[in-house]
Parts: structure tokens; C-alpha cells; sequence
């Protein structure tokens, strides 16, 4: 039986796209590692980054970590993405929404020492938002809801 | 669908429709946007800052949705060679080109203040960079083939481009999850949102707002393009007799 040119043409088109679906898929898992944005400091450590590298290093500012050095201008801090733990300082001014608890993305290299030193900090905020009142309250990703932190 | 093939049908309903979409999305818009601008709290961490949301999200949504158009619009006109559907994906090209601008041009003023940069290559940015120039490539085609005579509508080559070009959609969507990114992760999802209500409400108004104001942009850039197709076809009739 032969087919209508319309239902032809569907099947063409149908697989076309899945064809094409596939490729960009094959290729976006691919460029998993190259088009990531940053390192995480687990990843630092485990692909060995050489000091003197120049890289994006992305966590979270531990709590309680960050302190001013005595010349006034240089901020030590410690980077985390909960499974690895790497130092970090930065002189010069850090935007505002860079503080403890709170996402960075420091560009820089790692001393031999394997400080990472940053020439430039990027601050990087979660998907939260909430008025003033609301803040210290715990966000839950599960369930999305916003509880009052214990 | 094919009983808007005719252009006389099709008009007869698209010309009551276009103010029933333009005013009330411009109303919503306006209520969007003041109440966005004096009724919502500041946030927590970026003060008066998020603000910028209540434009850049729905901007963001158009560019996406407009190429998604573009898109079933080409497999209307491949498949089914339905007439509107090549007129369709011209007359959306421009408007989400504009909101996709809109969408790059607002997040690079809001990443100075917050992230500390106006732009930054990572998974998102780049990939939306990406949708803008495709909007232009397509805008470009498309010009290139009217001329060449296609009553007015998208030449199939441009359609098979709009289809492939559908393979950023997805992508600019994963980005923020499957790479990490400067952007942050996406705060509505099919399970919640992450934006406190107080601050969220204004952006279903602004969103609804520009998608009817979108709407009512495709509609006359419709009528447009086949008046001008009549314009055109009545020209030769005269140049002939």
C-alpha cells in the first residue's frame, strides 16, 4: 500500500529530529567536563590541577573561614562543594554578594603551597528568593517549601 | 488546523483577536511591573536587585518559547504544507529576537551588582547567545527568500532551520543542571518554586502580560506579511494587463 506524501514526509521529519536529538545529546555528554564552568574543589583534586594553571575554582565560602590578612586588602577563605575542602585568598575588593555560606566562582591558579590565588571573585547565589523576614528560615528541595530553621 | 488554510479565515478571526491580546497584555504588564517595582519585598541577598526578574524571566521564556514556535511552525509547513505556518514562523522571528536581546541585555545588567560581572561564557549565557544569533540567521534566510518569490512565508530551508536550530532549546533549559554554571539552578520547577510568594505573585502578571502582548505582535506581523503578499500578487495582475 502506498503511502500518503504527508505521512512521508512526518516519518522524514519525525526522524530527522530524533537523529539530530541523539547527536546533540552525544555531544552536550561529551562537553560534560570541557563546558563546565568551574572546578569544584573535589575536582581540583582529583584531576591534579598543576600549580600555575589558570582556572575557575567554584564552592561554597565554609562558614567561619573567611578572615582579613593584616595589610587590609587580602581575604583568606576556604572553598567547598561538601566533599573536598581547598584554601583560598584573594586581594582586592569582593562583589557584595560574596560572603560566608554563600556560592563563589574565584578565577586564579593554585600556588605551589596549594593555596588557590584569586585574581578575580565572581559571587554566585542559589535559586532562592525571599524577603528579608524570611531569611533563616530553611529552604527544603524536596518538598519546596521555606521552614523557620531550627 | 487546515480550516485556516484560507487567509480570509484566518483573517476574519486573527483582526478581532489582535486587541483582545494586545490591551489586556499591556495591562497586565503595567500592573506587573508597578506592583514588581513598589508592593514586593526586597530580597534577602540581593536587596532591590531582583527586581530585574519580573522582566527578565518572562523575556527569557518569549526568546524560548518563540523559537519552540518557529519550530512547530516549520513542521506544519514541511509536513502538511499548511500556507500560515511558513507566514507564522516569519512573522515570530523579529519579536523573539527582541525578547531573547531583551532577556541578555537585562541578566548582564543584573549580574554586574549580584555576580560582580556583566557577562561570564558559561553553559546558559553562551547557550542564549547562541539562540540570539540563530534568530538572526533565520530573520536572515528568511529575508533572502521572499524576495526569491515565496508567497510572503518562509522558504523550506529556513523552515528546516528553525527545526534544527530547536536543539539549543532544550539545551539553554539543561544548562544550569547539566554543567555547572554561574547561573544559578532554575527556581521554578514542575514541583515548586523557590521565590517566596510575596516576591513571585507580580511575575505570573508580567509573564502572562508579555505572552499576550507576544501573541498580539505575531498576529498583526501575520496580517502584515499576507497583506502585503495581496499588494504584491495584485501589482503583477496590473503590471500584466
Amino acid at each position: 500500500m502506498a503511502m500518503k506524501a504527508k505521512h512521508q514526509r512526518l516519518i522524514l521529519v519525525l526522524a530527522a529530529l530524533a537523529a539530530l536529538i541523539a547527536a546533540a545529546l552525544l555531544a552536550a555528554s561529551a562537553l560534560k567536563d570541557e563546558a563546565a564552568y568551574f572546578y569544584t574543589p573535589s575536582d581540583a583534586k582529583t584531576k591534579g590541577v598543576e600549580p600555575g594553571k589558570a582556572i575557575r575554582l567554584g564552592g561554597m565560602v565554609v562558614k567561619g573561614s573567611l578572615h582579613r590578612l593584616p595589610d587590609g586588602v587580602t581575604i583568606r577563605f576556604d572553598v567547598t562543594d561538601n566533599k573536598a575542602i581547598v584554601p583560598a585568598k584573594f586581594t582586592g575588593i569582593a562583589p557584595d554578594l560574596f560572603r560566608e555560606g554563600s556560592g563563589v566562582v574565584a578565577e586564579g591558579a593554585f600556588d605551589p603551597s596549594g593555596t588557590f590565588v584569586a585574581t578575580n571573585l565572581l559571587a554566585k547565589h542559589d535559586e532562592r528568593y525571599m524577603p528579608r523576614e524570611l531569611e533563616g528560615m530553611t529552604y527544603d528541595e524536596k518538598s519546596h517549601e521555606l521552614r523557620k530553621a531550627k | 488546523m487546515h480550516a485556516f488554510a484560507n487567509p480570509a479565515r484566518f483573517l476574519s478571526i486573527a483582526r478581532p483577536l489582535t486587541p483582545w491580546l494586545f490591551w489586556p497584555g499591556l495591562l497586565l504588564l503595567a500592573a506587573g511591573c508597578f506592583a514588581g517595582l513598589f508592593f514586593t519585598p526586597a530580597d534577602y541577598l540581593q536587596g532591590e536587585t531582583v527586581r530585574i526578574l519580573y522582566i527578565h524571566v518572562p523575556a527569557a521564556w518569549l526568546g524560548m518559547s518563540g523559537w519552540t514556535g518557529i519550530a512547530v511552525a516549520g513542521i506544519f509547513q514541511i509536513v502538511w504544507r499548511h500556507p500560515l505556518a511558513a507566514v507564522a514562523g516569519r512573522a515570530i522571528a523579529a519579536p523573539g529576537a527582541l525578547f531573547t536581546a531583551i532577556c541578555l541585555i537585562s541578566g548582564a545588567v543584573w549580574g554586574r551588582p549580584t555576580w560582580g560581572t556583566y557577562w561570564q561564557w558559561d553553559g546558559r549565557m553562551t547557550s542564549m547567545l547562541i539562540l540570539f544569533f540563530l534568530y538572526l540567521g533565520y530573520i536572515a534566510l528568511a529575508n533572502a527568500s521572499a524576495s526569491s518569490g515565496e508567497q510572503g512565508g518562509v522558504s523550506r530551508v529556513t523552515a528546516i532551520f528553525g527545526l534544527v536550530g530547536a536543539v539549543n532549546i532544550p539545551i539553554i533549559n539543561r544548562s544550569v543542571v547539566w554543567w555547572n554554571s554561574l547561573h544559578q539552578g532554575p527556581s521554578i520547577t514542575l514541583t515548586g518554586s523557590s521565590i517566596a510568594p510575596s516576591l513571585l505573585w507580580p511575575l505570573g502578571l508580567t509573564l502572562l502580560g508579555f505572552s499576550l502582548l507576544f501573541g498580539a505582535i505575531v498576529l498583526m506581523r501575520m496580517r502584515t506579511i499576507l497583506a502585503e503578499t495581496r499588494i504584491e500578487a495584485r501589482m503583477r495582475r496590473m503590471a500584466r494587463d
